[in-house]
């Protein structure tokens, strides 16, 4: 316990003394800003309109603002998951700072965890600037919140599922380039598997559609836990955090 | 303290480490000798159990590297061949995360990393970036590293490659003031500096055991000859070599004698001699009674780097070191 926190502590560390996490923050704040402000402008006009045209129909934070937007972020994450997990095994294995950690006295699972929680750490950061803007609409509507909370629940289990695949990834190559471009395609592979559910019914479109990491983030958009999308992604995290400690031992193997 | 048997080391396509044996008792300093590619570097990689052995048993204090890599890794201290050092990070912040990494907490971990600031001489650079250091300081700090959980095994794999003389020097002395209290295996291409830091050597060629003893034993063993420098004085400068030279080879028992070097008014002869066949009374009389003086007289010690091209067959000895070889895991 105590060396997951040390390891975790060390690339927290690292991402916050090099650019990555600062430039990581910033893009994502200003393409879900971009995002927000849109979607609320069109919400404004759209009340407008109504009013004008002496309309009344119940205008809903929740449904009409926030619901879409969440879905927006599940998939904007996609695109930074790879930037967040490329180098977490990739650097070490190219400095050789690998020799450091494989020779001390710690499990490799430690260490696996302890990278894996700092990158969950740095995704939640980014998540929180999307708080920051839904704070607004506290401030002028009343939106429901709990609603809210399961959603940013749904999307840090999202966000484990793939950085752990990413973490797995990072471990294969000791190259920072290629383990992010690699989880990159995979992302976005999980992400347009859901797409075949549109025109095929059969069984295999509908295992492909499972195992489409955004399909099972909708449950917690409309603010319900559902255990079967919860079992969905703690599954996926385990697995991918057991394939990631499988890897690491083989690679003293293989080499 | 280390037990190695039969130990074997297949990559894909290379055996890197073929069948060595050799035990280290604790508290003894010991030289991994052997040109680039013998297999220093993967036999180190084995006993701190960062590669598994392919064949052959390996133990650091009676724990298998195998069974009990935990136990084994607690007690050793390695200096890889390039430092493991993250650049991002300042100097006592990366000793502080090694020193947890490796089982330190609080108030020990402080005083051991006060240790060994001053110990690797790297207080002066205390908060500085370790990506901005020297090729020296990276080196100390790599070997601070190493030491950090004053670990009873130290593994250093060239530890003085890449610093200035005097940095060289006290280096040595401080692995030679670790032993003791820690048993010590390094490798390094520079032979005097096995002559100088270690007791036992043991030479390593193409993944093969070539010879391990003690470095004096091994000094005169590959002294089947034996040779004496003998430096001779003329007192008017009239002295001829040649003249010299044949005097001394009349003497009973002298094989072969090489002028090595002429200055001033001296001259400094090798004097070869099958092992115990020269009385060297019989020498220092002969250069006295032909009126000259006798200035020096004593036994010259086949260096290391004879022995090292003897025993593996008269390669070039590894001394060029290629730019720090690329790390795989
Ligand atoms: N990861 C690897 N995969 C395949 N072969 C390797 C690997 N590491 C080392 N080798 C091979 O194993 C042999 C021994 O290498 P090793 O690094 O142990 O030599 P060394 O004695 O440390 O040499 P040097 O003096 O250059 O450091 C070499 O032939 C090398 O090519
Ligand atoms: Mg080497």
């Amino acid at each position: 316990m105590r060396n997951i926190w040390t390891i975790c502590r060390k690339e927290l560390g690292t991402y916050f003394a090099s650019p990555i996490a600062y430039l990581l923050l910033t893009m994502f704040g200003v393409v879900f800003g971009f995002f927000f402000w849109n979607a609320l402008g069109y919400f404004v006009n759209m009340g407008m309109e109504m009013q004008m045209r002496g309309e009344t129909m119940p205008m809903n934070l929740n449904e009409q603002i926030i619901r879409p937007l969440l879905s927006n972020v599940s998939v904007i994450g996609l695109f930074f998951i790879p930037m967040i997990t490329m180098r977490l095994f990739a650097e070490e294995k190219r400095s050789g700072t690998i020799e450091l950690l494989a020779t001390s006295p710690v499990r490799d699972i430690e260490v696996i965890l302890g990278k894996w929680f700092a990158a969950l750490i740095l995704y939640a950061c980014l998540l929180l600037f999307t708080a920051l803007n839904f704070g607004f609409l506290f401030l002028y509507g009343k939106p429901d919140w709990k609603p809210l909370a399961v959603a940013y629940l749904g999307l840090l289990l999202q966000g484990g599922l793939l950085l752990a695949i990413g973490t797995f990834i990072s471990t294969l190559t000791k190259n920072q380039i290629i383990a992010g471009a690699a989880t990159f395609g995979v992302c976005i592979l999980l992400w347009v598997l859901e797409w075949v559910s549109g025109y095929e019914s059969a069984a295999w479109a509908t295992v492909l559609a499972y195992l489409s990491v955004i399909t099972h983030f909708d449950s917690f958009a409309r603010g319900v836990i559902d255990s079967k999308d919860l079992i969905f992604y703690l599954t996926g995290i385990f697995l991918g955090l057991f394939i990631t400690a499988r890897s690491m031992e083989s690679l003293r193997w293989r080499s | 303290m280390i037990e190695v048997k039969q130990l074997t080391k297949r990559y894909a396509r290379t055996t890197a480490v073929d069948q060595i044996s050799f035990s280290v008792e604790k508290g003894q300093i010991v030289g991994f000798l052997g040109p680039n590619g013998a297999g220093k570097t993967t036999t180190m990689r084995v006993l701190t159990c960062f590669l598994p052995p392919s064949a052959g048993t390996a133990k650091v204090a009676g724990f298998d590297v195998l069974e009990q890599p935990r136990e084994v890794k607690r007690r050793i201290g390695y200096l890889p061949e390039s430092p493991p050092l993250y650049p991002e990070m300042g100097t006592v912040e990366y000793l502080r995360f090694v020193g947890k990494l490796k089982g330190l907490s609080g108030a020990e971990l402080d005083k051991r990393i006060d240790y060994v600031l001053g110990r690797c001489f790297i207080s002066d650079v205390k908060t500085k970036l370790l990506g901005k250091l020297s090729k020296g300081y990276r080196q100390r700090v790599g070997l601070a590293q190493a030491i950090i959980h004053n670990p009873d095994v130290l593994i250093l794999d060239e530890p003085t490659a890449g610093l200035d003389p005097k940095q060289i020097n006290e280096t040595r002395d401080l692995i030679r003031s670790l032993a003791g209290d820690h048993t010590i295996i390094l490798s390094t291409h520079i032979l005097p500096e096995v002559e100088q830091t270690c007791e036992q050597v043991i030479i390593i060629n193409k993944g093969r055991l070539a010879a391990t003893d003690s470095v004096r034993n091994l000094q005169a063993r590959t002294r089947g000859v034996e040779s004496l420098l003998v430096e001779i004085a003329g007192g008017d400068g009239s002295l001829e070599q040649d003249l010299v030279r044949s005097t001394l080879e009349q003497i009973p028992g002298v094989a072969q004698v090489v002028s090595k070097d002429a200055k001033d008014s001296r001259l400094i002869f090798e004097v070869q001699t099958q092992k115990g066949q020269l009385n060297r009374g019989d020498l220092a009389r002969a250069v006295v009674g032909a009126g000259w003086d006798l200035n020096e007289l004593r036994a010259a010690s086949m260096s290391l780097e004879e022995i090292f091209l003897e025993l593996t067959g008269n390669e070039t000895p590894a001394e060029v070191k290629e730019p720090a070889s690329e790390i795989t895991a």
